[in-house]
């Protein structure tokens, strides 16, 4: 098996070789989807999986996404481990039926005989000018499903280690992929060991005293960017990447807001219902006493996707971040 | 050269001849169901399977009417009853080998029962348990699949799976006349077809989906002939006749077995009760119609043919319903003890390990379980 080793490499090339690894790894991971297969899906990120394993192994499947969820049901039924690509966000809601009362509840209804050991990749969000369809945040569906992990990755590195343990674990995993990251670069090489990241875990991206920014997948890179802006304002930001919208990682989110005193959560989903909700009110129920300001949000309007000539003024920006921030009553403080 | 110049300059080749790319001759179901008993086939049939398809349809008839009272008595919630489709409920059992997988949908605790689960763990969902009382993988039975048609792409995947895996297994999935509606239907024999999966669809037409007649589910000629639009075979079958579905459906399984891919059954049939003990028939049907069919009833059907060819005699028969009987009383005797639930297992599988936040909410309900029992006592 060679890899030419483009160093570093992207995050679509990270996804793909935890796709070949877990297929090396294990005879019964099964990559399915639409136009997976020769083409190496539209993003390629299952690219030259079907050459190498062959197409019983990685499958242009029939364009249903209810069959292609139903299907990878039934063969994880039988004890394989499918990896289901879904397209974009948008077009994994024909299979929102098989999601939500099957794959969420098999282990449970059968009181754990029948666990479903599956993966749904679904490449999401905005940031692309894709045209309608094509950039919904559809998280807070899945979030709200309780029987499922919702899991996204921000780095190069946490693509691979994460997704090599989604399809590793023996719970459904809503596989989140950040479209507008996949072509990011970072330190990740692919040449060194890898390793597999634990799901359920956040990581502190960034440490600082003056506030948390809480956030995930494609905000984290923007979130990063806010805080180095608000140097300038004297501000010392302290970043969350969640990593994992479920299990939801109370700990690590809680620690950073009792020391920072102040919270911001920044995600491209509306607001209205959306995680950031769940988000700030668990912060609130848990840090109340640490609390300097009350925990604040930064998401996307809540309007159907806009078009591409609009979403820079829907998506959360460094502005609109550092204006969040400016609101957290700093009047009685020295920064 | 403009877009439009281009147009007007553009002249097209004839396309290619085109050939369908399956005959669709072969595929076509019989224009009458096929049926076995009255006919001269019953000749042919072998007595053995005969007395056996009798018993079972008596067992399956007395389980129906027990489960029913169930209803009436507070024991089970709510039963969705599959008395006059007993042919279909049995049949679909009898044709699967030991190592195949039966899919039902929610009214066919039947056939589930049949292939040997245990009745009172095939019906804890309908008294208000937990949702499967049964370890699907003891007898290779899914779950009853309760959102119409949504287990029909899962024993695709799953008959699919066990090819890949080179295991001699077939997938015979159970769905309604209503169900065939669903766009989970299409999906799945369109991926059957395209995979060449081993599976079997059992349809139902039972004529009705609760209240809703055929005739507004569908305008095919029949539902068998939706087959040939997915390349695969559509039999049609009298779904009260026990000796043809049997047959239909043996074929079927065999085919697919042998590597012939998936086959459409249609078996037509009718539900005499309601819809569930919940349901006013009356509503949507007349008394004429239901009468009508109970002159063609599954039970009937066999015990006349086998008491006109002398093959069962009157002490046989005696024994077959003793043992309905019997069973019944064991079916009422075990459903009058309520289960014992423990709350705590609301956490037990919805993860492998629960997460932190379901770990609290366990801790609260503990707390709340506590307190209560604290009060039993005090009181
Ligand atoms: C997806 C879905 N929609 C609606 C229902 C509610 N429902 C339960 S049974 C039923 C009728 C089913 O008719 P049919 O498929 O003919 O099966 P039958 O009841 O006759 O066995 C309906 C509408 C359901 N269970 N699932
Ligand atoms: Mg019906």
């Amino acid at each position: 098996m060679s890899t030419v080793a483009l160093k570093p490499a992207t995050m679509a090339q990270a996804l793909t070789r935890a796709l070949r690894d877990a297929m090396a790894a294990d005879p019964a991971v099964h990559v399915m989807g639409e136009d997976v297969g020769t083409l190496g899906g539209v993003f390629r990120v299952t690219d030259g999986l079907a050459k190498e394993f062959g197409e019983d192994r990685c499958t242009d499947t029939p364009l249903a996404e209810a069959g292609i969820l139903g299907t990878a049901v039934g063969m994880a039924m039988y004890g394989l481990r499918p990896v289901v690509e879904m397209q974009f966000d948008a077009f994994a809601y024909p299979a929102f039926e098989q999601l939500v009362s099957h794959v969420a509840k098999m282990r449970n209804r059968t009181r754990g005989k029948m666990p479903l050991p599956l993966t749904i990749r679904i490449p999401y969000g905005g940031g692309i000018g894709g045209v309608e369809h094509h950039s919904d945040s559809s998280e807070a569906y899945y979030m709200a499903t309780p029987g499922l992990h919702v899991v996204t990755p921000a780095t190069v590195a946490d693509a691979y280690g994460l997704l090599r343990a989604a399809i590793a674990s023996d719970d459904p995993v809503v596989f989140l992929e950040p479209k507008r990251l996949y072509w990011s670069k970072d330190s990740w090489n692919p040449d060194e060991p890898q390793t597999v990241e634990p799901i359920g875990r956040a990581v502190v991206r960034r440490t600082g005293r003056s506030a948390t920014l809480i956030t995930y997948g494609p905000s984290v890179p923007v979130c990063l960017e806010a805080a180095e802006a608000a140097r300038a304002e004297g501000w010392d930001l302290e970043v969350v990447d969640l990593r994992s919208l479920v299990p939801f990682d109370d700990e690590t989110v809680c620690a950073s807001v009792r020391r920072t005193g102040r919270a911001v959560v920044v995600h491209e989903s509306g607001g209205f219902g959306g995680p950031g909700g769940e988000i700030a009110a668990r912060v609130t129920e848990r840090c109340f006493h640490y609390l300097e300001a009350p925990v604040l949000r930064v998401a996307g309007f809540d309007v159907p996707y806009p078009p591409p000539m609009l979403e820079r003024h829907h998506l959360p920006g460094v502005d609109r971040i550092l204006d969040a921030v400016a609101r957290l009553q700093w009047e009685a403080e020295s920064r | 050269m403009t877009v439009m110049e281009q147009r007007g300059a553009y002249r097209p080749s004839p396309p290619p001849a085109w050939q369908p790319r399956t005959d669709p001759a072969p595929l076509l179901p019989d224009a009458e169901p096929h049926r076995v008993l009255g006919t001269e086939a019953a000749a042919k049939a072998d007595p053995e399977l005969l007395r056996r398809l009798y018993a079972q349809a008596v067992l399956g008839r007395r389980y129906n009417t027990q489960a029913t009272a169930l209803t009436k008595q507070g024991r089970l919630a709510v039963y969705p009853s599959s008395t006059g489709q007993e042919a279909c409920e049995i049949a679909a059992a009898l044709a699967l080998q030991e190592q195949d997988w039966l899919f039902p949908s929610y009214r066919d605790t039947l056939a589930v029962v049949a292939r040997g689960v245990d009745p009172v763990e095939t019906l804890t969902l309908l008294r208000g348990d937990w949702h499967t009382g049964y370890d699907p993988y003891e007898h290779r039975v899914a779950p009853l699949s309760t959102p119409l048609a949504t287990q029909l792409p899962h024993a695709v995947g799953l008959a699919h799976a066990a090819r890949l895996k080179g295991d001699d297994v077939v997938a015979l999935a159970m769905v309604g006349d209503g169900g065939t509606s669903e766009g989970d239907f299409h999906e799945a024999l369109n991926f059957a077809a395209v995979w060449h999966a081993p599976v079997v669809f059992l349809v139902q037409n039972n004529g009705f989906a609760i209240s809703v007649p055929l005739a507004k589910q569908t305008a095919a000629p029949s539902l068998a002939h939706k087959a040939v639009g997915y390349g695969m075979p559509g039999r049609l079958v009298d779904g009260n006749d026990a000796a043809a579905v049997h047959e239909v459906l043996t074929d079927a399984v065999r085919h697919a077995r042998e590597g012939g891919g998936p086959t459409l059954v249609e078996a037509v049939t009718y539900r005499i009760d309601a819809h569930t003990n919940a349901d006013d028939a009356t509503r949507y049907r007349g008394a004429a119609e239901v009468e009508a069919w109970r002159d063609h009833d599954p039970v009937q059907l066999l015990e006349r043919e086998l008491t006109g060819r002398g093959l069962i005699g009157e002490d046989e028969i005696a024994a077959v319903r003793e043992e309905a009987e019997t069973m019944a009383a064991r079916l009422r005797e075990r459903m009058n003890q309520d289960p014992v639930l423990d709350p705590m297992d609301l956490f037990a599988h919805v993860y492998a390990e629960p997460t932190s936040q379901l770990r609290e909410q366990q801790a609260l309900l503990r707390a709340e379980l506590e307190a209560e029992a604290e009060e039993g006592t005090a009181r």
